[in-house]
């Protein structure tokens, strides 16, 4: 056969892995700097604001310890997130799966009181997997069988879910006292601060480890993380999960079960969402309570997109929400720049990382038209 | 004085040189064969002359004067018109509907029906493409489909007419017929340029024959001073076998057993109504129909995609009537699926994911959900090195090959599995010589080695060229059996156009003829 046949191919070089990396890069800087423009067109500095902000997430152990904080739920749902995309499904109701994941891990923490933390620890974590698996569950079922659209009805269980852990926070779990929350955890059931590990002693030697409020639950989140990666390159299930996702026709003929497939899928997803409910609770919060959650469920669709759906690329892809997060009330603080704008720069973020398309598009316009003229 | 005219044009894709400084004239009155296997860039060469590309470089020249085209509506305006292989028609609109689209008759946004329908009429008329003009275009069969496509561009007031593998989707009569058109055009007045890896199809109609190779034009030539045999030698740069030798077929045991098969399709509507045969050890029996007559649900039917309505499917002694995808392949069934995009492979996938694909759970390519890349990367590197696939590594995406490479790909996997029934629906679509001639090679290497072979075609070369047996499959049933020797492309095309009636399978008799395998593979 001819030479021509042969194709440049995309061999896995340096150059492919910086094509994948840019696009992304490139969104947050397009991001920030659109909006820069919008504070400073709003009257306000721009350059202050992102040094209070960089100073806000990672100026002190304390800060960057806050940005841990903010991260580890979205690890966790950005890779249950990216696992259900890989499938070519998307779990917009992670945040429903969250809650039964916080709701199951506050439960059976206050069932076990008296347990030590070897036997709780991994019992809440366990529990809080299966209570998120369980919620994705149905409409994984409802998609397998009769191809009802996991958008919808995930989306329609996030609200049974919040309100069912509204009512539970009213009613039968609620602790004496005014507010509507569940009692504390007993110790044994929380995930400890990072910073509690170390003595005093190694605290005034390493005062980097001073981390604040940041928890265990981080290391939760990072094990996951490589957990999916290797599931997703190194195992059977994931490899028909990617199959499936890139082309269900092609996969069916190899002997893979779409519909299995697609509620493996879903539950893996249900479950690392439910998991990142759990450390919320665990490690944040120690109790329940209708609020626990600021929407990371939701955050974590972004940070998928971000991460290319890389399960690796979710950790940064998070660090960088998580950032913006943390630093968005140091930023109002000190440079007096309403935190909201930071919904914005997280929002201009999404759009470009998710008009890639465009972005190809307008390339290939511009080459279109230099090669015209030079016709 | 040339009507159109192409000069050194250039044009490069990243990484390809798909024109490389190619120049082509076109007389009036005259019909030029672009030929060459894909990928030798003469969809790239025709598309730059009707907008749809803009060259690198290059001058375009219309009656001798050079002309700017950026998009088809300036194409169509200087007289070019096209029909691609893939109809741009609506399809619950009328032909006229069609033809005029985009240039209704009328005013003030209100179409002249009247109008236009006399002008469809008069074009028609005056080139004898007779067609219907308050038809539907769903209702219309493919080649009459084609016929609109090219009235609609004589309505746009082309004079160049260019044809992108015009019969790739047409029967045998239909192609006879679509080369009296074209011919009838031509003495009109029109030049035509007929795009085609078909060798036969360039010397029937062509005047003057332009061959393509590797992005360039390696040679010219008139078919009176050339045959297939030394086209063929041009296009891919050394000889080809254009019709293999195979030995008598020793029919063994019958691997294969249908037995009065009832299969619904996706509307539920009954696509096969009854099929009965068996394939023995050793045999290529082919299944020759018009597209769209039942095989793709028979085909599904037996390799585990589609459960039959009723009837029993036996693979050797066991019954795989009720088998899904994965039993079928582990009780020994391979598929090379009609569409290598659609149901062959996953182009994200790289070549050595797509080669275990179905293979996928079991040693050597995983144990326990495990998956092993060592041997992965192993089995694929023996598969691209025993199977001819080229590619710079095992890691290349599939969707970065060229056709042929993929098609190879698909059969590697699917032979390599050493199956005792080999389905094969359509193995060599798409493909140009070269490959079809190693696809072909393949199957018979799979007949010779005892293996059962179920082909499924359009292709009537094919058919004939493969087969031991030959089953016309029509409206969902079997309504002819040749044994090879008694075959030829025009009764066949006969019969799969309905031509028997299509009873033949309904009677008992003639079931229970066909469900005995020919003793040696002759009669």
């Amino acid at each position: 056969m001819s030479a021509a046949e042969e194709r440049p191919a995309a061999p896995r070089d340096w150059a492919s892995i910086a094509q994948k990396v840019g696009t992304p890069i490139a969104s947050v800087v397009l991001a920030i700097l659109i909006g820069s423009l919008i504070m400073w067109i709003s009257g306000y500095d721009p350059v202050a604001a992102f040094a209070a902000l960089y100073q806000g997430a990672f100026g002190t152990p304390k800060a960057f310890g806050d940005t841990l904080l903010k991260s580890t739920p979205l690890i966790l749902a950005g890779l249950g997130l990216a696992y259900g995309f890989r499938a070519n499904l998307f779990n917009i109701g992670a945040e429903g799966q969250l809650f039964m994941g916080g709701l199951a891990a506050a439960w059976l923490g206050l069932m076990l009181a008296g347990q030590p933390w070897f036997v709780s620890l991994p019992l809440l974590i366990l529990a809080a997997m299966l209570a998120g698996a369980a919620w994705a569950f149905i409409p994984a079922i409802l998609k397998a069988r009769i191809g009802a659209h996991e958008v919808i009805t995930t989306m329609m269980f996030t609200y049974i879910a919040r309100y069912l852990v509204s009512w539970l926070v009213v009613g039968p779990l609620k602790s004496p006292g005014q507010i509507p929350q569940t009692g504390l955890l007993p110790v044994e059931s929380q995930l400890p601060r990072i910073q509690s590990l170390f003595s005093e002693a190694t605290l005034q030697a390493m005062p980097f480890l001073k981390l604040g409020r940041a928890h265990t639950g981080i290391f939760v989140a990072l094990i996951a993380a490589v957990i999916v990666w290797l599931v997703l390159k190194y195992t059977t299930l994931g490899y028909e999960n990617r199959a499936v996702g890139y082309n269900p026709f092609a996969a069916e003929t190899g002997g893979i079960s779409v519909q299995w497939t697609t509620v493996k899928a879903l539950c893996i997803s249900g479950a690392l969402a439910g998991l990142a409910g759990a450390v919320e609770v665990m490690g944040v919060h120690h109790r329940l309570f209708d609020q626990f959650s600021s929407g990371f469920g939701f955050t974590g669709i972004a940070v998928a997109l971000l991460a290319k759906n890389h399960p690796i690329a979710v950790v940064p892809a998070a660090l960088l929400f998580g950032a913006l997060s943390a630093g968005g009330g140091t930023m109002q603080l000190m440079a007096d720049v309403p935190q909201k704008i930071i919904l914005i720069v997280q929002a201009l973020v999404i759009f470009f990382v998710a008009a890639e398309g465009i972005i190809t598009y307008f390339i290939k316009q511009r080459q279109k038209e230099v090669t015209s003229h030079a016709g | 004085m040339p009507l159109l005219e192409l000069r050194e044009i250039t044009k490069a894709f990243p990484g390809v040189l798909a024109n490389d400084r190619v120049s082509m004239r076109l007389e009036r009155g005259e019909i030029v064969a672009l030929l060459g296997e894909n990928g030798a860039g003469k969809s790239t060469l025709m598309n730059v002359a009707y907008g749809l590309l803009t060259a690198d470089s290059g001058e375009i020249r219309v009656d001798d004067q050079p002309v700017k085209i950026k998009s088809p509506r300036q194409a169509i305006d200087l007289g070019i018109g096209m029909v691609h292989q893939h109809f741009m028609l609506v399809e619950p609109l009328t032909v006229t509907e069609n033809i005029v689209l985009g240039r209704e008759p009328g005013r003030y946004g209100i179409i002249d029906f009247a109008t236009a329908r006399q002008r469809v009429r008069e074009i028609s008329e005056r080139y004898g493409l007779k067609v219907d003009p308050d038809a539907k275009i769903m209702d219309l069969s493919v080649g009459m489909q084609q016929r609109v496509e090219i009235l609609k561009a004589l309505y746009q007031g082309a004079r160049v007419l260019i044809l992108d593998e015009p019969t790739a989707v047409l029967t045998p009569q239909e192609v006879t017929e679509l080369f009296r058109v074209v011919r009838s055009l031509v003495d009109e007045g029109l030049s035509a340029v007929f795009i085609t890896h078909k060798l036969e199809e360039v010397v029937a109609i062509a005047d003057r024959i332009l061959v393509m190779r590797d992005g360039a034009v390696v040679g010219e030539t008139t078919p009176g001073d050339t045959d297939e045999i030394g086209l063929a030698r041009m296009m891919v740069g050394r000889d080809v076998v254009l019709r293999i030798e195979k030995g008598a077929s020793t029919c063994g045991e019958a691997v294969l057993t249908v037995a009065d098969v009832h299969v619904l399709d996706d509307r539920s509507l009954e696509a096969v109504k009854g099929i009965s045969f068996s394939v023995c050890g050793g045999e290529i029996l082919a299944i020759a129909g018009v597209d769209g007559n039942g095989q793709r649900e028979l085909v599904e039917s037996i390799v585990g995609l589609r459960r039959p309505s009723s009837g029993t499917i036996t693979l050797k002694d066991k019954d795989i009537t009720r088998a899904n995808a994965r039993a079928s392949i582990e009780a020994g069934v391979s598929h090379i699926p009609e569409d290598r995009h659609r149901r062959g492979l996953v182009l994200e996938f790289d070549l050595a994911e797509n080669i275990i694909l179905g293979d996928h759970r079991t040693p050597p390519a995983a144990k326990n959900g495990i998956m092993h890349p060592k041997a992965i990367a192993e089995l694929a590197r023996k598969r691209i090195a025993d199977y001819d696939i080229r590619t710079p590594s095992e890691h290349v995406h599939a969707d970065n090959l060229s056709g042929g490479n993929q098609q190879k790909v698909v059969v590697a996997r699917e032979i390599g599995r050493d199956p005792d029934l080999l389905v094969a629906a359509q193995p060599t679509r798409g493909l140009d010589v070269g490959a079809i001639e190693f696809v072909h090679k393949q199957i018979i290497r799979e007949r010779d080695a005892g293996k059962a072979v179920l082909l499924v075609s359009l292709e009537l070369e094919e058919v004939l060229s493969l087969a031991d047996r030959i089953l016309v499959i029509y409206e969902g049933q079997i309504v002819k059996e040749f044994v090879d020797a008694d075959a030829d492309a025009e009764t066949l095309g006969y019969y799969m156009t309905g031509g028997g009636g299509s009873k033949f399978a309904s009677d008992g008799s003639n079931v229970q003829a066909i469900e005995t395998p020919p003793t040696g593979g002759n009669e």
